[in-house]
């Protein structure tokens, strides 16, 4: 603070013309059209707002809180400390269902690279048909979860399912594939690329569409082909929306639950009889299970803030990161 | 998006040469849209064979005729009349609430000048950076303590309320021209009347997509649900096939035609409503 005041002080000829500037920008700001009846605006915001502070602001504080607690058979909460979390840290299904979101997590970051692709191929100039390619990969996106997951379940069908067949013409021999503890995994993130794909692709179609022709123009009369633009002009200015997309695609795939869910069993009670449950399910799953199955709300509540924090942590440090590699034009 | 192409010979010529050179880029789309509609195609394939078929060896690709019978089925093994009724006024009240509400709280936060703007806004921003799941153990406790559970009330009043619609239509105010709102300011009219009579008619795209977004979201939402209405009567269709699916059905065409039914709607919508639904996506680039 008190360097600021110096350098204020020592130079001011230099500073004034800046200042003018700060002035000049600070008054057409203060010219932007807005209503003085405070009253107004506290009346438009209140049922908003209200809602948002009673069903969702509260609830995170109630949460945090519920984590430190263990609840009684008959209702009511106990304080138990550090507890909760203590067990997390030695509870191997914990670990487990960590690794398998981190795992999936990993594998969708994969479809990133094809979203990429899809979307500099639509961007091509004069291509036609763009408008139907954009519908047909975007329909897995709208596509309700649910049925999407009936679908895959059929498609993996161990006995009578299209991929095993498939796969048998030419000599492989399927597997049981929701029901195999060694696949499973891989199986349901196909299905999360097969989900996300369009999606990431609108992003980075977006993000394509908005880079300006004449980068292209003056990189191609300095003599560089298609490929040499592609990595000199396109990537460098796709990266923010590169960036935008991959950190989303983390914060989505850490909470991944109704698609994994339903691939494995449809309702707790089902899923637990799969084979391959503890290696498919995620940290979401095992806080819906302890949670809402088991009635552990505080063991529950302890494994979503943990989520929280790993969530909050990861986007700050890519936010850290981008340094290296996004530039802002 | 492209420029229109002027209807002079060179200029088509010109684009015919160009589409020749695209075929390469042509073909890799067509694979790839083959591969992503592969398995909505087999849906409705099967949605159509007699479960004998269905599971025959080796599989027929056409069904060898086209049963409808299981269109039938699927209605006696859920109350799916019920459940799409459920997912209709579901998604129906919350996506209407949330367009009010929303862009009330929107305007006020771009418009009108108030103490305490910047620390309810944060507030707000606090909400959309927290992870869903956060919210639903104290939710189930409000729901329960209210004798909501199993209601229609459970299903739509917390998805009334949304941080992300709000965010999303306060950017689209801030990017209106403002001389129309401030001439009726002058004429004398209060900001409720500037925000409903001449804001929001502006804001139609911004609300388009928000609408079709918040749609989209509430007919799919499955945890929800699922936690508050365990009864098959008051479950919307996402709960609905997951539970029949738990329920030991593994009739796959039956299940393949409640999918079918439960999705058409969105897909329709999707359809008719593309342009505004990619907008959304791309303008917000976020998710619930």
């Amino acid at each position: 603070m008190s360097i600021d005041v110096r350098a204020e002080t020592a130079v001011p000829a230099q500073r004034t013309s800046q200042d003018r500037l700060d002035q000049r920008e600070l008054r057409r700001r203060e010219r932007r059209f807005q209503h003085r009846d405070k009253w107004w605006g506290y009346a438009l915001i209140a049922p908003a707002g209200i809602g948002l502070a009673v069903f969702y602001l509260w609830p995170v504080v109630q949460t945090v809180y519920y984590s430190f607690t263990e609840w009684g058979a008959f209702g009511g909460t106990s304080w138990i400390g550090l507890s909760n979390y203590r067990t997390l840290v030695g509870d191997p299904e914990f670990w487990q269902s960590l690794g398998n979101t981190g795992i999936y997590t990993g594998l969708v970051l994969l479809g990133i690279p094809l979203s990429m692709v899809l979307a500099v191929l639509l961007n091509l100039k004069g291509l036609t048909g763009t408008g139907i390619y954009r519908t047909f990969y975007f329909l897995p996106v709208v596509t309700m979860p649910a049925a999407v997951a009936v679908v895959w379940r059929w498609l993996y069908n161990g006995d009578a399912g299209i991929l095993n067949h498939a796969l048998s013409a030419i000599g492989i021999n399927g597997t049981y594939w929701v029901s195999d503890p060694h696949v499973i995994r891989f199986a349901v993130a196909v299905v999360g690329v097969w989900m996300t794909v369009g999606y990431n692709m609108i992003l980075l179609l977006a993000g394509l569409q908005s880079i300006p022709g004449d980068y292209y123009e003056a990189a191609s009369l300095d003599g560089a082909g298609r490929i040499r633009q592609f990595f000199s002009v396109t990537l460098p200015l796709l990266s923010p929306t590169l960036f935008f997309t991959t950190v989303l695609s983390i914060i989505q795939s850490l909470q991944v639950f109704d698609l994994v869910y339903l691939i494995i069993g449809g309702n707790t009670q089902n899923a637990l009889q799969n084979p391959a449950y503890s290696e498919g399910q995620t940290v979401v799953m095992l806080f819906f299970q302890k949670a809402f199955y088991d009635n552990q709300r505080g063991y529950g509540a302890a494994i979503v803030c943990v989520l929280f924090v790993l969530i909050m942590a990861l986007t700050a440090i890519q936010f850290r990161l981008q340094k290296r590699w996004v530039h802002y034009a | 998006m492209r420029e229109a192409t002027r209807d002079t010979r060179s200029s088509r010529v010109r684009n015919r040469s160009r589409q020749g050179r695209l075929w390469p880029a042509h073909v890799l789309l067509s694979l790839g849209a083959v591969v992503t509609v592969f398995p909505l195609v087999w849906e409705v394939l099967t949605s159509f064979k007699s479960f004998g078929e269905s599971v025959q060896v080796p599989p027929t690709i056409l069904p060898a005729h086209w049963d409808w019978s299981n269109y039938g089925k699927v209605f006696d093994a859920v109350p799916l009349g019920r459940q799409f009724v459920n997912t209709a006024v579901m998604a129906l009240l919350r996506t209407g609430a949330q367009l009010l509400l929303c862009s009330m709280a929107a305007y006020a936060f771009a418009r009108i000048r108030f103490p305490g703007r910047g620390v309810i806004f944060l507030g707000f921003l606090a909400v959309l950076m927290v992870p869903g799941q956060l919210f639903l153990l104290p939710q189930y406790q409000i729901m329960q303590d209210l004798g909501w559970l199993d209601s229609m009330q459970a299903l739509v009043i917390p998805g009334m309320f949304s941080a992300f619609g709000t965010f999303l239509l306060r950017q689209f105010f801030m990017g209106l021209p403002e001389e129309l709102e401030e001439a009726a300011r002058l004429d004398g009219a209060n900001p409720f009347t500037v925000f409903w009579r001449v804001a929001l008619p502006l804001a139609k795209p911004g609300l388009l997509a928000l609408g079709v977004l918040t749609f989209l979201w509430s007919w799919n939402d499955l945890m929800w649900p699922l936690i508050v209405n365990t009864d098959p009567a008051k479950m919307p269709l996402s709960a609905g096939l997951a539970s029949l699916q738990g329920a030991h059905l593994t009739e796959y065409p039956i299940l393949m035609a409640g999918s079918l039914l439960a999705t058409l709607p969105v897909i329709v919508v999707f359809v008719a409503m593309q342009r505004q639904f990619i907008q959304g996506i791309a303008f917000s680039g976020m998710k619930g």
